[in-house]
């Protein structure tokens, strides 16, 4: 399954053929001959002579190209800086070439962050390899995300703890340490978050502390202007080095794009296309909402669609899952039809709404998730968190209340499931949008997001039912999909609410956030266009999309957005190569 | 053996290229990446890299005139032309390029006004012997295989 990206599909060859190789050198003889021999090797070439134009190309086709090439010396920028540019907006793996193979230099390369240095003259079998790098940032992304996923739960658990019953809390935060431990990370692990460039400095523990200090950081200098130096400064931690918050970036970006990906899969798993870039922007913060959206236009509100899906679905599905409904009134939710005007829920508030989402999602079928919802006003709350964001009041609540009565059917659940998606999404988006505590419970319904992601994958034809849903974000969709197909009609409901839950994550990822765009820019994944549009709203999976922090990245509940990958990671990753 | 007389004449041509010094090993490499569809590939490499080449040939010839000697500049110049000339495995070029950039590095404008010199007769030699080598590749047809130097 190979997500289009719209620049370059990949080649049906096997890998790795078909990787997108963009090739930076001021010399045209070189040029040309890299060309010929990357093209002899079947990978797909692009060079350029300047690296301020390597640099637009590589802006304007987010996730265009898979590895990049550059020489060191070059008249209108220094090969090391342009790396450096690479590595932090695009997060792509890079190599660095010259004729000079001082030890020097080489070294710089690393430190800045080179995947490889290669010596000029340069033979053919040198670049037949270049392939393990973009493979092995992949496999390396995957740990990254959990470590980080690592932290953002131990994160939640904390500020969870208060809100949430103890069960619920245990329930997320299972899930995600189960899934580290699975993978032997250590939530504190830190050996991916070392220093790369101080081989012999003590590595660096981001803890949750101060992985809420670098988020903190990066939502106030804007996603698509932060930079290692100013994150740094911002942090205010003395031992802190640049390098340190340079690599934490980079494992930010990856952990978003991953996110991203995730929800591309999920999406290309249903059937429903990645949501164009201009999705994205929309769902700027929720992947949910897209989905979900679809009545609203992603561009803006991608979280916001979920809002209006918020309040109908919530009335939807209270009656269905009555059971599970902790205190969801189908009183309240009724007015929730008619409020989208979400209020900006309290962080507490958006908390409990998460802790119910976590039940819901755990149980499939058990409204509780709606009952999470049930606070109406948490799930407005969480509405208003994305809407700080991007959340536009506007969403097409409209359709949904339509279709509210209609919930049975399959296509509408969806429709109110992504509504619910994001509303739940929202919420946590809110929380943590205002404050990071509010993360935590974000993070609580996104492990259940990720156990309907998959399901969404099933829904995926009654979203086909819904017209509206077609509007959303194909993204959105995806996830509400699966989880609403699998479940009845009332299951729907919550799997909308895990949906919603990945929504707000999805939403946050573009809201606000400062131009999560970062996430994306992973040669895979559908970068997202720098700020928040850029966020799919299918990517539940995108940490930005938790709408805890704008940052979200790492905020953002991590819950098993890899946990439901999980399968389907790999997969991905080898499509993803050459998305 | 070559049956052909200017096939023959041409791998004679390319021997010595090699035996005496003036190509190494990448020019070995270009040849390989010539195909089908690139027939032509590696004359028009080696075209590209005397165009190119000439014009910073040129900027350090410049610089060489300017007192005191600016060897940053110099040592830049020539880090750009031992680049270039590596693509297409001028060895001898190379050595003297090498040569150039460790007198910019110790301050030794009379070494470097030297070695300038001796690159220049090199690199001349070189853009003779090639161009009179595509002359007769071109007459005599596509070479089958490339062949390694012994």
């Amino acid at each position: 399954m190979v997500v289009e990206t719209g620049f370059s599909s990949p080649r049906t060859d096997a890998f790795p053929a078909g990787l997108r190789v963009l090739v930076v050198d001021d010399d045209s003889t070189w040029l040309k001959i890299l060309e010929k021999m990357l093209k002899k090797c079947f990978y797909e070439v692009t060079t350029c002579c300047l690296a301020r134009e390597a640099l637009n190309l590589l802006r304007e086709r987010k996730n265009g190209y898979d590895i990049v090439i550059s020489d060191v010396n070059m008249p209108d920028m220094d090969g090391f800086k342009l790396l450096e540019h690479v590595g932090l907006e695009m997060d792509l793996p890079v190599i660095m070439m010259s004729v000079d193979g001082e030890t020097r230099r080489v070294m710089k390369g690393v430190q800045h962050g080179a995947c490889d240095y290669l010596l000029k003259p340069i033979r053919m079998k040198e670049l037949r390899n270049i392939w393990q790098h973009v493979f092995r940032k992949k496999i390396h992304e995957v740990r990254d995300i959990e470590s980080l996923e690592g932290i953002e739960s131990i994160h939640i658990t904390r500020s969870g703890s208060e809100l949430f019953d103890d069960g619920h809390f245990l329930g997320g935060e299972d899930t995600t340490s189960g899934r580290k431990r699975k993978d032997g990370d250590n939530k504190h692990d830190d050996k991916d978050l070392g220093d790369p460039s101080s081989t012999k400095k003590a590595r660096v523990v981001w803890t949750v502390d101060l992985h809420q200090k670098f988020v903190k950081a990066v939502n106030q200098i804007g996603f698509d202007k932060v930079g290692p130096k100013k994150i740094l400064d911002l942090m205010n931690v003395p031992w802190l080095t640049r390098e340190n918050v340079a690599s934490h970036l980079q494992k930010y970006r990856l952990y978003l794009s991953r996110l991203q990906k995730e929800r591309d899969i999920k999406n290309s798993f249903i059937g429903i296309k990645h949501s164009d870039p201009s999705s994205k922007d929309s769902n700027s913060g929720a992947g949910l909402h897209n989905s979900m959206n679809v009545i609203q236009d992603n561009v803006s509100n991608g979280s916001f669609s979920f809002s209006v899906n918020n309040s109908c679905v919530l009335n939807v599905d209270l009656k269905g899952h009555e059971g599970d409904v902790k205190g969801i009134s189908s009183g309240p939710m009724a007015e929730s039809k008619g409020t989208f005007s979400i209020d900006i829920p309290d962080p507490p508030r958006a908390k409990s709404l998460q802790i119910s989402f976590d039940h819901s999602l755990g149980s499939v079928d058990s409204v509780v998730n709606l009952a999470s919802f049930s606070s109406t006003d948490t799930v407005q709350y969480s509405w208003n968190e994305i809407p700080e964001i991007q959340f536009k009041q506007e969403y097409e609540p409209l359709q949904l209340e339509n279709r509210t009565n209609q919930l049975p059917q399959p296509g509408l659940q969806h429709n109110l499931l992504t509504k619910y998606l994001q509303p739940t999404v929202s919420v946590s988006p809110g929380p943590s949008v205002t404050e990071k505590t509010a993360t935590s419970s974000g993070f609580e319904v996104k492990p259940m997001c990720d156990k309907y992601r998959n399901n969404h994958i099933k829904l995926s034809s009654p979203t086909e039912a819904v017209g509206e849903s077609h509007t959303l974000n194909d993204q959105v969709f995806e996830p509400i999909c699966t989880t609403t197909s699998s479940m009845k009609s009332q299951d729907i409901i919550p799997n909308h609410l895990t949906e919603s839950e990945l929504s707000p994550r999805n939403l946050y990822d573009g809201v606000g956030v400062e131009n999560l765009q970062l996430c994306w820019l992973q040669g895979d994944c559908y970068a997202m266009d720098s700020g928040l549009q850029g966020f799919d709203c299918t990517e539940y999976n995108n940490p930005t999309m938790i709408p805890e922090m704008p940052v979200h990245l790492y905020d953002a509940p991590r819950f098993d957005h890899e946990h439901l990958f999980d399968p389907m990671e790999y997969y991905v990753i080898d499509q993803g190569l050459f998305a | 053996m070559e049956r052909n007389p200017m096939r023959r004449q041409l791998q004679v041509m390319r021997k010595s290229l090699f035996d005496q010094g003036y190509l190494d090993e990448q020019f070995v490499q270009l040849e390989e990446l010539q195909d089908d569809a690139n027939p032509n590939f590696v004359e028009e490499v080696v075209t590209l890299y005397f165009r190119d080449s000439a014009r910073l040939i040129l900027n350090i010839e410049q610089a060489l005139e300017r007192k005191p000697f600016d060897f940053n500049k110099l040592d830049g110049y020539m880090h750009q032309f031992k680049g270039s000339s590596s693509s297409i495995g001028a060895k001898r070029v190379k050595a003297e390029s090498t040569l150039f950039r460790e007198y910019c590095k110790s301050g030794n404008g009379e070494g470097c006004m030297r070695t300038f010199q001796q690159l220049k007769k090199e690199y001349a030699t070189l853009r003779k012997k090639l161009e009179a080598y595509f002359q007769v590749a071109r007459q005599a047809g596509p070479m089958e295989t490339a062949c390694r130097p012994k």
